[in-house]
């Protein structure tokens, strides 16, 4: 026996504290009362991502999705919707969307509109080229070697208006008219797949579950630019990514699609992996190439461009893996339709590694444009525990820090440049009231000082510098004057430093002074952190009235700096303890204070 | 294989289709389909995969194909399990360690009903304004 009907009810903490279980019951009491108890099931699912409009109920198969449902609600949804076939407007998201909800075409197309770059992942086998090829695949390829030339396909993608993923934004047509209009002769096709982020994933997420997208576009590439070379630059952090590349390789190999004479053509294309040993500064463009070239991974001046001289002196084009994945849907799409989504300035979508304190963490997709609310809060089913969210940064460890006023900004190149981010990568980290901002920035500088390769001054001693003057704020011992040096270098970095790390490094420091004064502040003048993450600043004593002796502090005290009688007020010896708060978290009767 | 031409390659493409769309691929009519992507192998998407062919093979079920997939976006609720029959909704549910994967053909599979609070579904279309339009 199978149910005709599912009725999915919201079980994700925010939902069931919001009369969710209440509504749970009658919705089955209503199932029960109606004799559908055979052809409708209940369920409870996992957060629906949607909690600020919770409790969430959404009916199979129509895919007809209610917010704010009450549990008095729950006859009308049986009665009307499972018996009668009738959607309840009233409960709708947009009430005035019925028809669009009833039919699940509707939802076809939502899904696909947004997945381009992730459009196979976790709906093909990565390591299978026919479901690759069942999906379209190197249908652009195709349609590239045998219907256009290589200056039309460099036409289509400029005029789609697609921009670098890989941080900078540049144009892609327009780099690859750089690469094209060189003299004839080697040229190279290079993929940066070394995603350095900490807590950004999109490229090693799209190599594993869709190789072939990655070989079609670098090919394809190759043929609009006149190389015959390819190269993929990867971390040896990504086995999987790499072993699903190199069996996706060796069958675009066997099929011909790879190698001499492509499908029969005059053109021939081949591509080879390198492996990176994981060095932030190895996705800086210039510093990639030398480490292919097998010298050591430093950055080097710019001009000349590596569209003019790149690999071995050769033009080279290099194009981030995100960047790549959008090619064969613009050749097959067209580029008017790929303009469309988007805003003025950045087309297209944006795939996102969502970390933090954050409930559904993930990768996601959204067309540029959508804002930050929509993102942290309806995609990312808002923030964990129910915590207030002070901010997020974009942009990974070289982002700038956004606060909640510019939640409803959208979100493109140009506006998160100014408010003082970055778009970065993807790497997208939200941050909640147990952060501090100082001791977060402090993270970020650390990873950035660490990574520097040292070349230039303005990076290698400013960031030092920086990092310095943090650890003193955090540690009690700034003044006010630190903020004008932090200022200070901060402009040095960014302006002097020779490649793009050095340049961004201070993000994080600018972006928190110009919206988190006030923490700094009180970390300078009065000595406090308000979110408790500053050791130095903190002090834990007991309050000898809400104190019962229960002996649970004295007991996870690592350096035995509580004493006390059962049932008599215990007391912390200040000098002893080294302030590791597992009183303060043991405590069941809040006696702990923490200030 | 052979090298393909262009022709060879148009119909490998409508072959494969006309298998994908049946999603039938030698008389199987389900389809389980395990997310393995790093984050899914890490959470243990491997125990998963295997116990629910262990499952299948126990209770002689040869109707349902399972495949591996890479990772769907839901990396919270890793390791995730679509599962795909004719005569019931698509669904994916989460967290699913071999206990669970074995849930899955019990219940889902053989007794025709999902089961309860492993969902993990996504909100509808009509939450996030539309591109393109
Ligand atoms: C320190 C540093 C690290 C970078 N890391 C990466 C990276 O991991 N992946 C990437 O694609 N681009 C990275 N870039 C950007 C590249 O230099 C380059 O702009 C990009 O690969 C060009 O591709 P696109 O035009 O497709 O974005 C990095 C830049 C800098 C300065
Ligand atoms: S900015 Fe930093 S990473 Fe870049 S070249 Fe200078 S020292 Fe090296
Ligand atoms: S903070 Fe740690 S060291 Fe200090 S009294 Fe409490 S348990 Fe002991
Ligand atoms: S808890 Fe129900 S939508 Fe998040």
């Amino acid at each position: 026996m199978a149910y005709k009907q599912y009725i999915l009810v919201c079980g994700g903490t925010a939902c069931e504290s919001n009369q969710g279980i209440a509504l749970f019951a009658a919705l089955k009491k209503a199932v029960e009362e109606n004799g559908l108890v055979n052809d409708v099931q209940v369920v409870r699912t996992g957060c629906l991502g949607f909690c600020e409009k919770g409790p969430i109920v959404k009916i199979l198969p129509q895919d007809t999705f209610y917010v704010e449902v009450k549990p008095e609600d729950a006859e009308v949804i049986v009665k009307e919707h499972l018996v009668k076939g009738r959607v309840v407007s009233r409960l709708l998201y947009d009430k005035n969307q019925s028809k669009r909800n009833v039919g699940i075409e509707g939802i076809d197309f939502y899904q696909k509109q947004f997945r381009i770059v992730l459009r196979n992942c976790g709906v093909i086998d990565p390591d299978k080229i026919d479901e690759y090829i069942a999906r379209d695949g190197y249908k652009a390829l195709e349609k590239a070697l045998f219907e256009m030339k290589p200056r039309d396909v460099i036409d289509e993608i400029s005029k789609s208006g697609l921009r670098g993923r890989g941080g900078a934004g540049f144009p892609t047509g327009k780099k690859w008219e750089f690469a094209a209009v060189q003299p004839a002769g080697q040229k190279y096709m290079v993929c940066n797949a070394d995603e350095g982020d900490p807590g950004a994933y999109m490229d090693r997420s799209t190599l594993e579950g869709d190789p072939h997208s990655i070989l079609e576009a670098m090919t394809i590439a190759g043929y609009a630019i006149g190389a015959d070379t390819g190269f993929i630059y990867i971390r040896a952090e990504y086995p999987l990514a790499i072993q699903r590349l190199e069996t996706a390789i060796k069958q675009a190999r066997e099929y011909g699609l790879l190698g001499k004479n492509i499908l029969g053509s005059d053109f021939s294309f081949d591509i080879e992996i390198r492996l990176g040993a994981g060095a932030f500064v190895c996705g800086e463009e210039t510093a990639l190439l030398a480490s292919i070239e097998g010298n050591r991974g430093m950055p080097s001046p710019r001009p000349p461009f590596p569209a003019v001289k790149g690999l071995w002196g050769r033009p080279t084009v290099i194009n981030n893996v995100e960047t790549l994945a959008n090619i064969p849907v613009i050749l097959l799409k067209g580029n008017l339709w790929f303009s469309k989504i988007g805003t003025a300035s950045s087309k297209g979508t944006k795939v996102f590694a969502l970390t933090g304190k954050i409930n559904n963490s993930g990768l996601i997709e959204v067309p540029m444009g959508t804002t930050l609310r929509e993102i942290i809060f309806d995609i990312g089913g808002g923030i964990r525990d129910g915590k207030a969210f002070k901010a997020a940064q974009t942009g990974g460890p070289s982002g700038g820090m956004i606060p909640p006023q510019f939640l409803d900004t959208p979100i493109d190149y140009e506006n998160l440049s100014k408010i003082g981010s970055i778009m970065g990568s993807g790497g997208l980290i939200v941050m909640d009231e147990d952060d501090c901002i100082p001791d977060v920035t402090k993270f970020y500088l650390d990873f950035t000082v660490d990574e520097s390769c040292g070349k230039c001054a303005p990076c290698r001693i400013g960031g030092r510098k920086l990092l310095n003057y943090l650890a003193r704020i955090c540690n009690g011992e700034g003044a006010l004057e630190d903020i004008d040096q932090m200022l200070a270098i901060s402009e040095a970095m960014s302006r002097a430093s020779l490649c793009g790390l050095g340049q961004t490094a201070s993000n994080p420091v600018q972006s928190s002074l110009r919206y988190f004064m006030d923490e700094y502040k009180e970390h300078i003048v009065d000595k406090k952190c308000r979110a408790g993450k500053c050791k130095n600043l903190l002090s834990y004593n007991i309050n000898t009235e809400k104190c019962v002796g229960c002996t649970a502090c004295a007991r996870v005290c690592p350096v035995n700096a509580i004493a006390g009688e059962r049932k008599q007020p215990h007391v912390i010896d200040a000098a002893k303890c080294i302030k590791c708060g597992q009183c303060f978290e043991v405590c069941k009767f809040n006696a702990v204070n923490r200030s | 294989m052979a090298k393909l031409t262009l022709d060879d390659l148009r119909k490998l493409r409508e072959e494969k289709q006309k298998l994908l769309e049946k999603r039938d691929p030698s008389n199987k009519d389900a389809q389980i389909i395990v997310g393995m992507g790093t984050c899914g192998i890490a959470a243990g998407a491997k125990d998963t995969f295997n116990a629910i062919i262990d499952e299948l093979d126990a209770r002689g079920i040869t109707h349902v194909l399972v495949r591996q997939t890479g990772c769907m976006g839901s990396c919270h609720s890793e390791p995730t399990v679509e599962v795909v029959t004719p005569d019931m909704p698509s669904v994916i549910y989460g967290k699913v360690d071999s206990g669970t994967g074995k849930r899955i053909v019990d219940e889902h599979i053989v007794n025709k009903h999902m089961i309860d609070n492993h969902i993990c579904d996504k909100p509808s279309m009509d939450i996030v304004s539309e591109p393109g339009k």
